[in-house]
């Protein structure tokens, strides 16, 4: 186990250097100056001049690449050009928002796509897969904001159930009603990938030796299914899950720009439009570090899920 | 598919691969439901200057707002542009990056990973860790980062959804590059001394091309629905061109007295991308049952 630990730390370190560097890159490629992009046209020489040296473009490549990849592994991402506040505490301070919701959609993605998938997989080719299997395309068909417009426009609009506007926690009903929405939006569209990755490894599953053998030494059926049945299933879908993180935290900025939602997703747009370049490279180190330790995460999973993973 | 390389007298391989086609959308019918309804889309959005009641940038501010009704079949916009009119030239911008971008990430994918597959050892190694690290980021985020340092033109939209999209067919075309490298046909051409390129792109492209082709159709849904988010986050191609996701954009703005606004577009988003979903999730059940549902 330390041995693969070690390696799967390893190669998390990698990954977030090439990332790291990635970004580096991506802000420089800008076509033309972006002291001049930010001020505008009419700004004079001497104040591009001085945005440039706050900046630190007045140095080498090298030395800012140096004094990028340090301050990123400090914590030190600079100030936002426009709020003038440490880019990290604007993070910090909306990134609970979008973890919260990430982990009860993917909660809720579980709690139904998994079921799901297991009951489609077992009666294979009845009503009940043919039903799962149109519901789980249409879900991933939607496009994240789509779906949730429909929901704030049946839910909040017509039937009044929930406020348009979510992002108030002060009191449980209150955080219920503002999270109720946007985690369903997400956590159905999290089922419709779950439910498929599930009934096909299932479905593969279920043609194993050792589940004929387990029913016919006289394991209920249940049993095989579960215990013998999903516990082999679940590396896919372990898998599945660890690359759709990815897609989900995308997927989460729509969600909080239609619910009007605070979270990483509004921060982004917000910089975007303001050109805020510092704060938009800050928000692209924290997708890597989410990114990087999700990965983890999920090679964690693997080795708990699957003793033999270990051995490689 | 092991019959390309048969002696003799092979079969016209346009012939075989015509079969094959249809031997596979025959295999499940809902891939033909999704070839129809795209071909139908292809169809209105290349007659849509025929097809448009309205100039789709005309704006009549006395019919601004109207709901669906005679005149305006799908309502105005706040503008009092012609929403009907609109969609369908929404539908070339949405197909034309799609189609762009998907193509561009499929041969430089399926390049990369067939290279990766031939070349095997180190080679092999480091592009795939590049590409699992391309394809830890989320696309999104990705996308709209590259949109939004290269400016929102056409082009750094088919860039930007294409960059997002080589991982997935290099992974897909490295696999079966492998497994066609150890195979009789191969050790074949290498004995008579033909090049790699020669035989990576006469002998083992056409094996796997079926497959990448399939992967294809689903990233096509997957870049469709990316352009109409991009542009939904303002990241589209300019107004006042019509963009399905840019017109949600501007709808959502009076979503509470004007559903039509959002509705219309979000609709017709969602028929292409489901359409494609099920032509490219049919074709795959057919052509490889193992994969069956697998997203």
């Amino acid at each position: 186990m330390t041995a693969f630990l070690v390696r799967r730390c390893g190669f998390a370190l990698v990954t977030l250097f090439a990332v790291l560097t990635l970004v580096f890159v991506l802000v420089r490629i800008v076509p033309g100056d972006p002291a001049q992009l930010i001020l505008g046209d009419q700004a004079s020489r001497e104040t591009i001049e001085a945005l440039r040296q706050r900046l630190g473009l007045d140095k080498s490549l090298f030395e800012q690449y140096s004094v990028f990849i340090a301050g990123a592994l400090r914590g030190d991402w600079g100030t936002s050009l426009v709020t003038g506040r440490p880019v990290i505490g604007e993070v910090l301070n909306v990134l609970p928002w979008t973890i919260e919701l990430t982990l009860l959609s993917l909660a809720i993605g579980i709690v139904i796509g998994v079921p799901l998938g297991v009951a489609a997989a077992v009666r294979r080719n009845r009503f009940v897969d043919y039903a799962a299997r149109i519901a789980s395309l249409l879900g991933l068909s939607f496009p994240p904001f789509v779906s949730a417009l429909l929901l704030l426009l049946g839910f909040a609009i017509a039937l009044r159930w929930f406020p348009v506007i979510s992002g108030k926690n002060a009191t449980f009903y209150e955080w219920y009603q503002s999270i109720t929405l946007p985690a369903l939006n997400l956590g159905l569209i999290t089922a419709a990938y779950i439910t498929r990755v599930t009934r096909s490894a299932m479905l593969e599953v279920l043609q194993e030796d050792y589940v004929r053998t387990a029913r016919a030494k006289g394991v209920p059926w249940r049993a095989v299914i579960w215990r013998h049945g999903l516990r082999n299933a679940l590396i896919p879908v372990i898998t599945i899950v660890g690359l759709y993180l990815g897609i989900l935290i995308g997927n989460s900025v729509l969600t909080e720009i239609v619910f009007s939602r605070p979270g990483l997703g509004k921060l982004i747009v917000g910089a975007l439009n303001q050109r805020d370049y510092t704060m938009l490279q800050g928000m692209m180190v924290i997708y890597t570090l989410v990114v990087v330790i999700v990965n983890l995460l999920t090679d964690l999973a693997y080795g708990i899920a699957d003793p033999r993973v270990k051995l490689r | 598919m092991t019959d390309i390389a048969a002696p003799a007298k092979p079969r016209s391989p346009v012939r075989y691969l015509l079969m094959a086609t249809l031997r596979a959308f025959n295999a499940n019918k809902t891939s033909w439901v999704g070839l129809v309804v795209f071909v139908l889309v292809v169809m209105l959005a290349l007659l849509a200057p025929f097809l448009s009641p309205h100039d789709p940038l005309e704006q009549n501010l006395i019919a601004r707002l109207k709901g669906p009704g005679d005149t305006y079949w799908l309502g105005t916009d706040n503008f009092g542009r012609d929403i009907l009119s609109r969609l369908l030239y929404g539908a070339r911008i949405s197909l034309i990056i799609g189609l762009a971008s998907t193509a561009l990430a499929l041969v430089i994918g399926s390049l990369i990973g067939m290279l990766a597959g031939w070349r095997g050892g180190r080679v092999d190694t480091l592009i795939m860790q590049v590409m699992d690290v391309l394809l830890a980021f989320p696309s999104l985020i990705l996308g709209l980062i590259i949109v939004a340092m290269l400016g929102p033109s056409m082009i750094n939209i088919i860039v930007a959804i294409a960059l997002t999209s080589i991982p997935p067919f290099a992974r897909i075309a490295r696999a079966p590059t492998i497994a066609m490298k150890e195979r009789e046909f191969v050790e074949a051409c290498r004995s008579l001394g033909y090049s790699d390129a020669r035989i990576l792109g006469l002998h083992i492209l056409p094996n796997i091309l079926p497959e990448i082709l399939v992967m294809g159709s689903l990233w096509l849904a997957n870049a469709i629905r990316t352009e109409a988010s991009l542009a939904f986050i303002g990241l589209g191609v300019k107004p006042p061109a019509a963009t399905w996701g840019g017109m949600i954009r501007e709808g959502f703005e009076n979503i509470l007295d004007s559903s039509w606004l959002v509705l219309a577009p979000g609709a017709a988003i969602l028929i292409v991308v489901f359409a494609l979903n099920l032509l490219g999730d049919g074709l795959r059940d057919a052509i490889d049952p193992k994969l069956k549902g697998e997203a």
